[in-house]
């Protein structure tokens, strides 16, 4: 043992106590220049070991090393120590109320309760094997009234009920190319007809014009679904069978629907089709009132239907549609009305009326 | 079409309650509207009393006091208005409990200081008729006491029925007999017109001539003479009351009973004041005028059918008849007509002078000619009856004869029957249905052959009418529910259908409402939006003048809610529609299908930490926009707008390519515009016309991905003010070649001092890349002085030293 190496032990242990000592990684980089730096002792010693006598310098350059060594270890696992250290202290100086409101996400907006519940519908009817089909609002007298069937005496024909186009020349409400705007979307089963020949399975969703005063169940503009199914063998079963699977789609799994005779001029035979009420049972509410819904009848009123009538065929004739030969259904339904039933809404006008409070809800 | 109760169960009385035999009917196709009450109820309170004493009122000129004897042994004080009133009548009284029609119950009063316990009634009180000048004197022979419901018919329940249009024969309590007896299978009483007190042959003082008989198939009348025209019996205005007819004379009332009961028309003339006893049947000319019952003057033209008498028109055939020969107090002769007219042309003259009448409403829908003579036959009846008439021998009947074969039969196929419905109908079945329906029956070898009654003529034609018949009454309330087999049908949203789903969905995600608007808009609209030649649909009949037009663009309607939106209160408004505008085009209509977005106000929420974020302009249109057709991935430019759109703000406007062609607009809308909404923010809006949009959609093919890197470099361009972001990034695209990968402008720079005036500096940053190789310093130094050399020598820009 040399007083050298003592002097190097002296120098570890006294700088080993400065790393452990150090409060911040400032005071810890002053304790590494202290004993590490260019003008510190270590080093100087290790500059020295050249001048001592050989058979020193081995172990004095190797003690002098091991202990450089050693401190920077003990340098860099302070350092760690420290900057962790600090790390959380500053974060903690960084805290903040987190009981102030959240940065909003981008809002989302809503599709209208109309364009909801009708791709709802189509959805229904896409599954049940129906194409989606489109036809013109605006129409001719042939399309909308003579090929559907309707008598010239039909009251829809009266100005009082169909929408006309102004036009050049003698007006005639009985002229088939007179134009109008549609007053169902059944106009869209001749086009469809008349564009190929059967199996034709399709709705035809879009909106219908009558010239209704405004109140809380009619407008002059509204949003119907037509449906068509045409082969050579679907009957009226079939009907009440697709129509309970929509009625139960869209109403609940415990609907029942039953089939009302009516008049169409476009059916033969023609139904009213009423969906068991999904509000009551038997016309009482839960609560022991006159349900308000069905009007204590236990059954609503959600679309008319029936089986096509040979004159609707014979009016298309070919390709195909041979009266003998073929035969179908057709409903039509009101896509308001549908949703109104099943949402609660009380009056139509809010469908058109736009106010984002009630776009909101849906 | 109004049916009391009372009325009905003379000829048919199912053994059901009124809300049991409304349901029966419903379910079988006659739809009820709801079931009424007609006049008074606490019937037990309704008594025949005498009058004992009848004396003036001490303190009032107009009453008298009287008392009565209801049968309960005591003497009832009743007060009473009517002038009639006089001591040793029978009359009707109301006691206290009683209901009278307006729903008042009677309670003992005092008038003018006198006890009264009830009413003497007259019979407006109880709405059996019409008078009120005094009040009903009855039989003596009845006694004091006996229930007034044995006396007169104080009360019935009416069914209030909605009668579709092919169904006539149902417009008449005895066609809604024929219902019941088929639905209940209560027994129908015989015809009312079987016993016929007149006879056939010539008539003496009237003449009939029919000039137009294809518009007039059938014409019958009869003379009725020492008419005595006066108020109608208890009974018959009781019933016309119920069923919501205004009893008039006896006379008219009988027209308009038979006309209630079996559903035919038909005309009283005063034979007296038909000049010449002669009665023409032709079309009207041009500009002649009839005097209407109504007291209307009515100008005709040749298309319509009127009856003439010599000194001209005297009634418009089938609509309604003339003043000139109506039926009055002083008439004692009466010419009776029951004619049947072409329904068509009954419609269209209806129509065309504004004029509905119950009896046109019957006679336009084509009425069997047979249904003439039953109704000749029950008038006749009833004129001697109830006006004490006496028929004159002979029946004019013009233009019928009784057809020399029966009636074709309709072979209804049971194969057809179930083939249709879905569901095994015995013959049996059907036969017993169509019987009970008045329809023959005849056994066939695959079905039966059947014959339409003439009432239903009209309405049954083919064997799917029949089968109707069948169903409603016998096969509907069991029917299977089944689903079609669906041979070779499968279904799928077109591609057009799902652009138009992922359009509006786009939309939402950036938190846009939908909103539909009014296909309608007003032409003052296409005004304020300083819009020209749109070539409008006008529409003939609108409901008014903001309805008058087919709207032209989806702004309008986007507009509105935004006004009204924003006048209740929301700060921001972000809304779009989808669908049609209308236009004509080479004339014929147009509907292209069109989407449209409007925005107001901040474009993100305010916080506590970002108070002000920016409202939304033209950027905020062009993120919308592009959000939309990436997500749908339509290809698009944005391009300057010139001319602009005349609503939009002639500096902030742009119109939108899809694919190579125009498609429409967007900017902000011009604020004096934008102020006819009461909207004084800045609005965002955008149109696009997606009719044929679907076309540009493609599968998405992939692309390599390359995992050589990227190098992105900056380059600053001094340009002239007028040149576009997009002139410059398109020449640099071009001159970058294929490995420029991007670029773009991130910083526009505007500085007099620095970089001269009229001069705009863009910082746009490049991208280069290969998908082989990782490039070289020198391979991007080279690209970046073709793109500098380009800049300059296109758009003599300055490219400032990076």
């Amino acid at each position: 043992m040399s007083a050298l190496t003592d002097q190097i032990a002296a120098i570890e242990r006294e700088a080993s106590d400065a790393i452990a000592a150090a409060p911040g990684t400032a005071e810890l980089e002053e304790v590494r220049i202290r004993y590490l730096g260019r003008r510190a002792d270590l080093p100087n010693l290790l500059r020295g070991v050249a001048q001592l006598p050989p058979e020193e310098r081995a172990a004095t350059g190797r003690a002098a090393n091991e202990a450089r060594r050693a401190l920077e270890a003990a340098i860099e696992q302070r350092a760690g120590e420290l900057a962790a250290a600090e790390l959380d202290a500053r974060l903690l100086q960084d805290r903040v109320d987190v009981t102030l409101p959240a940065d909003p996400l981008p809002a989302l907006g809503r599709l209208h309760l109309m364009t909801r519940t009708q791709r709802e519908i189509e959805d229904v009817f896409l599954g049940l094997g129906f194409n989606v089909a489109e036809g013109p609002e605006v129409e001719t007298v042939y399309y909308n009234f003579d090929a559907l069937n309707h008598a010239p005496t039909h009251p829809a024909r009266l100005e009082t009920d169909t929408y006309y186009l102004r036009q050049e020349g003698e007006f005639d409400l009985f002229d088939g190319d007179t134009r109008l705007l549609r007053v169902h979307t059944s106009p869209a089963q001749i086009h469809a007809m008349e564009s190929g020949p059967p199996p034709l399975y399709i709705i035809v969703p879009g909106r219908v014009y009558r010239p209704d005063a405004i109140d809380a169940t009619h407008l002059p503009q509204f949003h119907q679904i037509e449906g068509l199914a045409v082969d050579e063998d679907v009957t009226l079963a079939d009907l009440k069978g697709t129509l309970l699977r929509f009625a139960r789609a869209i109403f609940g799994d415990e609907r029942e629907v039953r089939l009302r005779p009516h008049f169409f001029p476009f059916t033969e035979p023609s139904v009213e089709v009423d969906v068991s009420c999904f509000h009551c049972t038997q016309g009482i509410t839960p609560d022991g009132r006159r349900c308000s819904v069905c009007k204590g009848t236990a059954w609503i009123e959600i679309l008319g239907s029936g089986m096509v009538d040979p004159n609707v065929f014979a009016h298309v004739g070919a390709p195909g549609y041979d009266p003998e030969r073929v035969q179908g259904f057709a409903f039509g339904m009101g896509i308001e009305r549908i949703a109104m039933l099943r949402h609660g809404v009380t009056d139509l006008r809010l469908f058109y009326d736009d106010d984002i409070r009630f776009l909101e809800q849906f | 079409m109004r049916v009391p109760l009372e009325w009905l169960h003379e000829y048919c009385a199912p053994d059901l309650d009124v809300f049991a035999l409304a349901e029966r009917l419903a379910m079988t196709g006659t739809e009820v509207e709801r079931v009424e009450t007609h006049g008074v109820s606490g019937l037990e309170h309704f008594v025949v009393g005498k009058v004992l004493d009848a004396r003036q009122h001490p303190d009032a000129d107009r009453l008298r006091v009287c008392q009565v004897d209801t049968g309960d042994g005591e003497c009832s004080q009743i007060v009473c208005g009517a002038p009639n009133v006089a001591t040793g009548q029978t009359v009707a009284v109301a006691r206290p409990g009683a209901v009278m029609p307006t729903g008042v119950r009677l309670k003992v009063a005092k008038l003018r200081g006198q006890l009264s316990n009830g009413m003497i009634l007259a019979e407006d009180e109880v709405a059996i008729g019409i008078d009120h000048d005094g009040i009903m004197v009855l039989s003596d022979g009845l006694a004091a006491g006996t229930p007034l419901t044995e006396v007169l018919p104080l009360s019935t329940d009416v069914l209030v029925l909605e009668i579709t249009p092919n169904r006539p024969d149902c417009l008449a309590v005895y066609g809604i007999a024929r219902e019941a007896h088929a639905a209940t299978g209560a027994p129908l009483a015989a015809p009312p017109w079987t016993r016929d007190p007149g006879v056939p042959g010539p008539v003496a003082d009237a003449r009939v001539t029919v000039e137009c008989p294809d518009l007039c198939p059938r014409f019958t009348a009869r003379v009725f003479e020492d008419v005595t025209v006066g108020p109608s019996p208890a009974w018959l205005k009781a019933r016309l009351m119920a069923a919501g007819q205004r009893p008039i004379s006896n006379v008219v009332d009988v027209t308009n009973y038979v006309m209630l009961l079996i559903g035919q028309p038909l005309h009283a003339f005063d034979l007296d004041r038909v000049a010449g006893g002669e009665l023409v049947v032709r079309r009207a000319r041009d500009g002649e005028t009839v005097r209407t019952l109504d007291g209307q003057a009515r100008t005709l033209t040749s298309d319509m059918v009127l009856i003439a008498d010599d000194d001209g028109p005297t009634s418009i055939a089938g609509v309604m008849g003339g003043a000139r020969s109506e039926v009055s107090q002083a008439t004692t002769r009466v010419l009776m007509e029951v004619a049947t007219w072409d329904g068509a042309n009954v419609h269209r003259t209806s129509l065309a002078l504004g004029l509905r009448s119950e009896a046109s409403g019957r006679n336009e829908k084509g009425l069997a000619p047979e249904q003439a003579m039953d109704a000749q036959v029950l008038a006749t009846q009833l004129m001697i009856e109830v006006c004490g008439a006496r028929v004159a021998p002979g029946t004019i009947d013009v233009g019928y004869s009784e057809p020399t074969r029966p009636a074709a039969a309709i072979r209804l196929r049971d194969a057809r029957v179930s083939g249709l419905l879905g569901v095994e109908v015995p013959r049996s079945r059907s036969a017993e249905i169509l019987t009970a329906l008045q329809f023959t029956v005849a056994d066939a070898a695959d079905g039966l052959d059947v014959t339409v009654p003439a009432f239903r003529r009209a309405d049954v034609t083919r064997e799917a009418d029949l089968i109707e018949e069948v169903s409603r009454l016998g096969a509907l309330q069991d029917l299977p529910a089944s689903l079609p087999s669906r041979r070779g049908a499968s279904g799928r949203l077109t591609d057009r259908q799902r652009l138009r789903r992922h359009a509006a969905d786009a939309l939402t995600a950036q938190g846009l409402h939908e909103i539909i608007g009014w296909s309608f808009e007003s032409p003052e609209t296409a005004e304020r939006l300083r819009l020209r030649d749109r070539f409008p649909i006008d529409l003939r009949n609108p409901m008014s003048a903001e309805q008058a037009r087919l709207r032209t663009t989806l702004l309008g309607s986007l507009l509105d809610v935004a006004q009204r939106n924003r006048a209740r209160g929301a700060a921001v408004v972000r809304l779009f529609e989808a669908g049609a505008v209308y236009a004509m085009r080479d004339d014929v209509p147009v509907e292209p299908y069109h989407i449209a977005a409007l925005l107001i106000g901040p474009v993100r929420p305010p916080t506590w930490r970002d108070g002000a974020p920016p409202a939304a302009d033209v950027f905020a249109a062009k993120g919308v926009l592009a959000g939309l057709l990436d997500a749908v991935r339509l290809p698009w430019t944005v391009r300057a707008a010139d001319p602009p759109e005349p609503f939009l703000h002639p500096g902030r406007a742009a119109r939108v390519d899809l694919g190579d062609r125009d498609a429409g607009w967007l900017g902000e809308i011009h604020p004096s515009v934008a102020a006819l909404w009461d909207l004084t923010d800045p609005v965002a809006a955008l149109e696009l016309d997606l009719e044929d949009a679907a076309e540009l959609l493609a599968v998405p093919r992939y692309r390599d991905l390359t995992s050589f890197p990227a190098v992105r470099e900056d380059l600053a361009v001094i340009v002239a003010d007028g040149v576009t972001a997009a002139e410059v990034i398109a020449i640099v695209r071009e001159a970058g070649g294929a490995l420029l990968t991007g670029a773009e402008v991130f910083d526009v720079y505007r500085d007099e001092q620095r970089i001269g005036v009229g001069n705009v500096s863009l910082a746009l940053r490049l991208q280069f890349q290969a998908s082989d190789r990782t490039l070289t310093d020198a391979e991007v130094a080279t690209r970046r002085r073709k793109i500098a050399a380009a800049l300059t020598d296109r758009l003599r820009g300055r490219v400032r030293d990076s």
